[in-house]
């Protein structure tokens, strides 16, 4: 196990030494003069010239190279182009607001996802079986931003229940913490209950026509322990293979919620990040990010050993 | 069909013209086509036939497992201790399973749940009848499988079944069904997917518990060789009916049933000369999805004539305590 873990750090490393270097070059390869680029088109030559020098534009490229992943290794991101400022300053300002959506939106997800996925298994054809196939296809194919609108006008301008948008961090207090979230939670979760509750119902359906269910009926188990005790352990990985990949999709789900929703997360950061051509921000980001997915298949993989004996590294 | 009210107060297990059929696209399969039996205390019943007769369906029947989608138990009777397990709520019927009557498969590569140890699977069971704690119930686990003659059972109870044979998974098997002391024990072909030595292993095993416990078995195979070895009275099954009962020294001994003779003949014997050919019944089971009428096993009967294609036989005494679904049994026993 622990041998299996040091493996897959080593191998983790040459992952983000390549999506390093894609990232490095996504400033050099872009168009024309990067300095002049982010300077914008009023730029001063002053200004174009004090943004090379900041950047080190002028040094040869592979130096730039290895002084930009030492800076990062030293905790360094460096400094926003448009607010002046370090980026992991400005990253970990917007860090609750999305960690909070994140979570809140898996929370959901996974419990009614695999909830949902359960009871339609165990009824095959049955009213909530059809349900979920009906509720699939809308979480599927409705966008985000739709979802999002439509909740934001009915829930928040027709009756009045929750504000509009916005985000209040949780410090000052839990209760408005949680109203701004409920609507940008469900928006972003219904695609991932959907998808996550596929996967649990055609795992579990899968599981409950194996002998030993029958084995399990013939002990005299009541039907809450046949799906949650026998049939969901074995129908695990498949589910939290599909969690992990959901949590990883999350991140870009969270770019169109935040927007839609004017939270000040890192979404929002990223966004505004593009506009301004404020590559630093957009290259921690997609280190960061990238450095996140890759642990979390590390997560998921281990998790396996959890739920399936027969599982060893 | 007269046999059962001449029995009296030991029969264990009663059932009476009990009628399964499965569902598919646009078929019905009359499983079960009505069938009387009786389990008495402390037996051992054999259910003979070949595949697809309908042995299992009964047992499934019985404790109410079939698949809930494409079968039903449309009719009869399954009484157990004067109650009708058919009309039972499920929860009932739940504190009736596992303690009562339990059951064990042919398959014990993969009738253990793969994600929980052996002593936790055998535990659950006590758990779910007794008011034992869990550390109690890994206890009794644990001498449950001493009882089925595991070595070493203290460290079995921790072994994951995929650490274990197939030889020791089918003895878990049986320790779990035998964990609550039930009445009837049901054998759906417990020995059919092991290895010959093992085979003999558990069998005996099955038949020291039996005596030890008390416990009534109904004993599942094709095998009629087990069935000498193992069983005192016997049921053969032809196309979802009972064609035939008996104890076991007048089943080998006056076969009353064509179909009983011809799975007589076609068993193996050493003493018969190596290079004759294994007798077989000619012909094929019959379908089972349009309505049969005259015997089933007619089209393949040697001694068929015109009243076996045309009424159906019902079970009737041609000895004591022997009973045959055959017009002709008379003649069948004098050939």
């Amino acid at each position: 196990m622990a041998a299996y873990i040091l493996r897959r750090m080593l191998s983790t490393i040459a992952v983000m030494a390549m999506v390093g270097i894609f990232v490095f070059l996504l400033l050099r390869l872009a168009p024309g003069d990067p300095a002049a680029m982010m300077a914008g088109k009023a730029a001063t030559a002053e200004r174009i010239a004090a943004i090379r020098e900041q950047l080190g534009l002028n040094d040869p490229v592979p130096i730039q190279f290895v002084r930009w992943v030492r800076d990062m290794l030293g905790g360094d991101f460096g400094i926003s182009i448009f607010a002046g400022r370090p980026v992991l300053e400005l990253i970990s300002q917007r860090l609750e607001p999305t960690l909070s959506l994140s979570i809140l939106t898996m929370i959901l997800s996974v419990t009614i996802g695999v909830c949902f996925g359960i009871l339609a298994a165990w009824r095959t054809g049955g009213l909530v079986d059809r349900l979920l196939t009906a509720f699939s296809a809308f979480g599927y194919s409705v966008p985000v931003f739709v979802i999002g609108y439509f909740l934001i006008y009915f829930f928040a301008i027709r009756i009045h229940w929750l504000p509009v948008q916005g985000y209040v961090p949780i410090d000052r207090g839990l209760g408005p913490w949680f109203a701004h979230l409920i609507l940008p939670t469900v928006a972003l979760g219904l695609g991932y209950i959907a998808f996550i509750a596929r996967v649990t119902r055609a795992s579990m359906l899968e599981v409950l026509s194996e002998d030993y269910m029958r084995t399990a009926a013939a002990k005299g188990a009541s039907s809450y322990a046949i799906l949650f005790h026998h049939a969901l352990k074995n129908a695990g990985v498949p589910i939290l293979t599909v969690i992990g990949i959901s949590f990883a999709y999350l991140i870009g789900g969270v770019v169109l919620t935040e927007t839609v929703f004017n939270i000040p997360g890192i979404g929002r950061l990223v966004v505004d990040a593009i506009n301004n051509r404020d590559y630093p921000i957009i290259q921690s980001v997609l280190i960061l990010t990238s450095g996140l997915y890759v642990l979390i298949n590390l997560a998921v993989d281990l998790s396996y050993t959890l739920v399936d004996p027969r599982i060893r590294y | 069909m007269q046999m059962h009210q001449t029995v009296g107060g030991d029969v264990l297990l009663d059932v009476r013209d009990l009628q399964t059929h499965f569902y598919g696209e646009d078929s019905v399969t009359r499983a079960l086509g009505g069938i009387s039996f009786q389990v008495k205390k402390g037996e051992t019943l054999g259910v003979v036939g070949e595949s697809g007769c309908g042995k299992s369906v009964t047992a499934l029947s019985i404790l109410r497992l079939l698949p809930r989608l494409t079968a039903k138990t449309v009719g009869g009777q399954v009484r157990f201790h004067g109650r009708n397990l058919l009309e039972l709520s499920d929860r009932e019927m739940r504190q009736i399973r596992g303690d009562q009557i339990a059951m064990i498969f042919q398959e014990p590569m993969t009738s253990l749940n793969p994600v929980y140890t052996v002593g936790h699977q055998i535990a659950e069971v006590i758990q779910i009848h007794t008011k034992a704690s869990r550390s109690v119930a890994m206890a009794r686990a644990g001498e449950m499988l001493r009882l089925v003659r595991i070595a070493d059972p203290e460290r079995r109870v921790n072994n994951y079944p995929h650490e274990i044979s197939g030889g020791m998974r089918q003895r878990a098997m049986i320790a779990m069904a035998l964990a609550c002391s039930p009445e009837l024990l049901i054998a759906d072909e417990p020995t059919t997917a092991l290895d010959v030595t093992i085979q003999a292993q558990i069998l005996r095993l099955i038949v020291d518990l039996k005596e030890r416990t008390g416990t009534a078995v109904m004993f599942i195979t094709h095998d009629l060789g087990v069935v000498a070895e193992t069983c005192q009275r016997v049921i053969v099954m032809y196309a979802g009916r009972i064609v035939e009962q008996a104890t076991v020294i007048d089943l080998f001994a006056r076969p009353a049933h064509p179909y009983t003779q011809g799975l007589l003949r076609s068993v193996p014997d050493r003493r018969r000369a190596r290079h004759r050919r294994l007798p077989e019944i000619p012909g094929i089971v019959p379908s089972l999805r349009e309505p049969i009428t005259g015997c089933s096993f007619a089209p393949r009967c040697p001694f068929a004539t015109d009243i076996c294609r045309e009424k159906t036989p019902s079970l009737r005494d041609v000895g004591s305590s022997h009973a045959t679904a055959c017009w002709r049994a008379e003649e069948v026993m004098g050939a």
